[in-house]
């Protein structure tokens, strides 16, 4: 039991890591495409290390259905949004950062 | 601990009120509604109010954030900047809002066990609903069975919320008929997800309307959750393609005949001697009577909001659908 | 194992405030929408890790619905940008 929870204790504190470099990432970074990145990070491995975390603390009933339930719609689901926005902005315009630096380039 | 995430929530929360106000872009505005929604169901969900944070983050930040959107899609985007004087107006909040604070000072202390809220009905309920209903969720107990009269006020109101807007906004079979060009269509990755994904909300919709006696949920949270699943639908593949699954008439048919579940669980109990929503007369046990009442009522609820939801939403979308085609 | 969870929960707490400062002040109206995406998928973890915090599981139920309802309204914005090209 102890074992679980310290297994536990690592993943969550993990997940919680990544959730902060992905958030810091989210300012740090130069251009929209690479945020993506950074947030699509939060989404992926810090959702499974905290979530996982979580389900080694239920003891096999409802709730880690939940949790599996919750853990693979955020896998299907986050991103496939990241996917679109990066799309949508991709049409709409939006260039990433070498591209405008070129584009100066080109200009000047 | 609570305290902490509770101040911490309250402050984003006002953060995010102050940012609208000062936001141009409509777009903008509608997008930190839905956080602000998200923030005021967290906030619930600390309190311990699980249901109304269910409905919450169901209806504010699912349903309204589209239906905002469809609006600013057919009004525009911008604000139009006000022309009068803003002076009167700021008076008047600024008294009504002193006024407000004012009245706050003779509330009683926060979360103090002798208020009032905690002496009136709820130890009442608290003591007698598992003997006289016998479910585990009491906000069940109280919302389908002591209050069942409320209830079905709500539930006509959702329907007659879908008369108004059906009679502002009239969605046209023909030009449903014709199908937009959409690039959202093209989008193959959506596609594909959209359909692994659409089984499993209405999956766990059903579960919601089902399992709202034993755990948070219920008709209505249930509805509005089937009806996110068909609207996904509707935005991937477009509308004439979900109108060949639930046609509008087919919608309006459903939405009077939740209500008319609901009243007509009413009348029979009154056919069987007892007084209208009375469940105790449904069945030879009282408790069982009671349980089959909540999960007609509840399923009466679960089919008019589900019906009235999608409803509003055909009638932005075919409006938008048309703006685009001409 | 309490402490674990408080930490992991204010580290969310945290992440949430800094994707809440990132849709307000945004460079171009994706990165607005990016974090409100983000924001969204924050709580999921978060109500889930507050509901073990605080003994009280049934909170699950609501994460499932934000996880759903974050999906459904980014489909909807990216829908509504094909009928009005962003002005940013």
């Amino acid at each position: 039991m102890l074992l679980l929870d310290i297994v536990s204790g690592v993943l969550l504190i993990f997940g919680a890591f990544f959730g902060l470099s992905g958030a810091v990432g989210l300012f740090k970074f130069p251009d929209f495409f690479t945020r993506v990145h950074a947030a699509s990070v939060t989404d992926s491995i810090a959702a499974i290390l905290v979530l996982s975390g979580l389900i080694l603390q239920t003891n096999l009933d409802l709730n880690t259905a939940k949790l599996l339930f919750i853990l693979i719609f955020l896998l299907i689901t986050s991103p496939t949004a990241s996917h679109v926005l990066a799309k949508s902005a991709r049409h709409g315009g939006l260039l990433s950062m070498p591209e405008k630096e070129q584009k100066k380039e080109i200009e000047s | 601990m609570e305290l902490l995430i509770d101040l911490v929530l309250l402050a984003m929360l006002a953060l995010t009120a102050l940012r609208i106000i000062f936001l141009k872009d409509l777009f903008a505005v509608v997008m930190l509604f839905s956080i602000y929604s998200f923030l005021s169901a967290l906030i619930f969900i600390n309190l311990d109010a699980v249901d109304v944070a269910f409905t919450e983050a169901a209806v504010g930040a699912g349903i309204s954030t589209v239906l905002m959107l469809g609006t600013i899609a057919i009004t525009g985007r911008t604000e139009t900047p006000p022309t009068k004087s803003k002076l009167l107006p700021l008076l008047i909040v600024v008294v009504t809002g002193a006024a407000l604070i004012y009245g706050t000072l003779d509330m009683p202390p926060f979360g103090h066990a002798d208020n009032p809220v905690h002496e009136h009905v709820a130890p009442r309920y608290i003591e007698e609903s598992p003997k006289e209903i016998g479910l585990p969720n009491m906000v069940t107990s109280v919302l389908a069975s002591y209050r069942g009269f409320d209830t079905l006020g709500e539930t006509v109101v959702v329907f007659s919320a879908m008369i108004g807007v059906l009679s502002l906004l009239r969605l046209r079979k023909r030009d449903a008929d014709k199908n937009p060009e959409s690039g959202i269509k093209a989008h193959r990755v959506l596609q594909v997800i959209a359909k692994i994904v659409i089984p499993m909300i209405i999956l766990f919709a059903l579960y919601v309307q089902f399992h709202g006696d034993f755990g948070p949920g219920g008709g209505f949270q249930a509805g509005v959750i089937a009806a996110a699943a068909f609207i996904l639908y509707a935005l991937v593949f477009g509308l004439s393609n979900v109108f060949k699954v639930v046609g509008p008439k087919f919608l309006r048919i459903l939405a009077v005949f939740g209500v008319l579940l609901y009243a007509g669980v009413g009348v029979y109990s009154m056919a069987m001697g007892g007084n209208f929503l009375d469940y105790n007369y449904l069945a030879e046990n009282p408790l069982s009577g009671q349980h089959y009442g909540i999960i007609l009522i509840e399923l009466g609820v679960g089919i008019t909001v589900f019906a009235v939801m999608l409803s509003i939403f055909y009638a932005f979308d075919s409006q938008i659908e048309r703006a685009n085609i001409q | 194992m309490t402490t674990v969870l408080a930490a992991v929960c204010i580290t969310i707490l945290v992440v949430m405030a800094l994707a809440l400062a990132r849709a307000f002040n945004a460079d171009t109206v994706y990165d607005r929408i990016l974090g409100v995406n983000m924001f969204g998928t924050k709580t999921v973890l978060f109500i889930a890790v507050v509901g073990y915090l605080m003994g009280r599981p049934d909170f699950l139920d609501i994460a499932i619905v934000y996880a759903l309802i974050n999906f459904i309204g980014m489909v909807a914005v990216l829908r509504f940008f094909e009928y009005t090209a962003p002005i940013d």
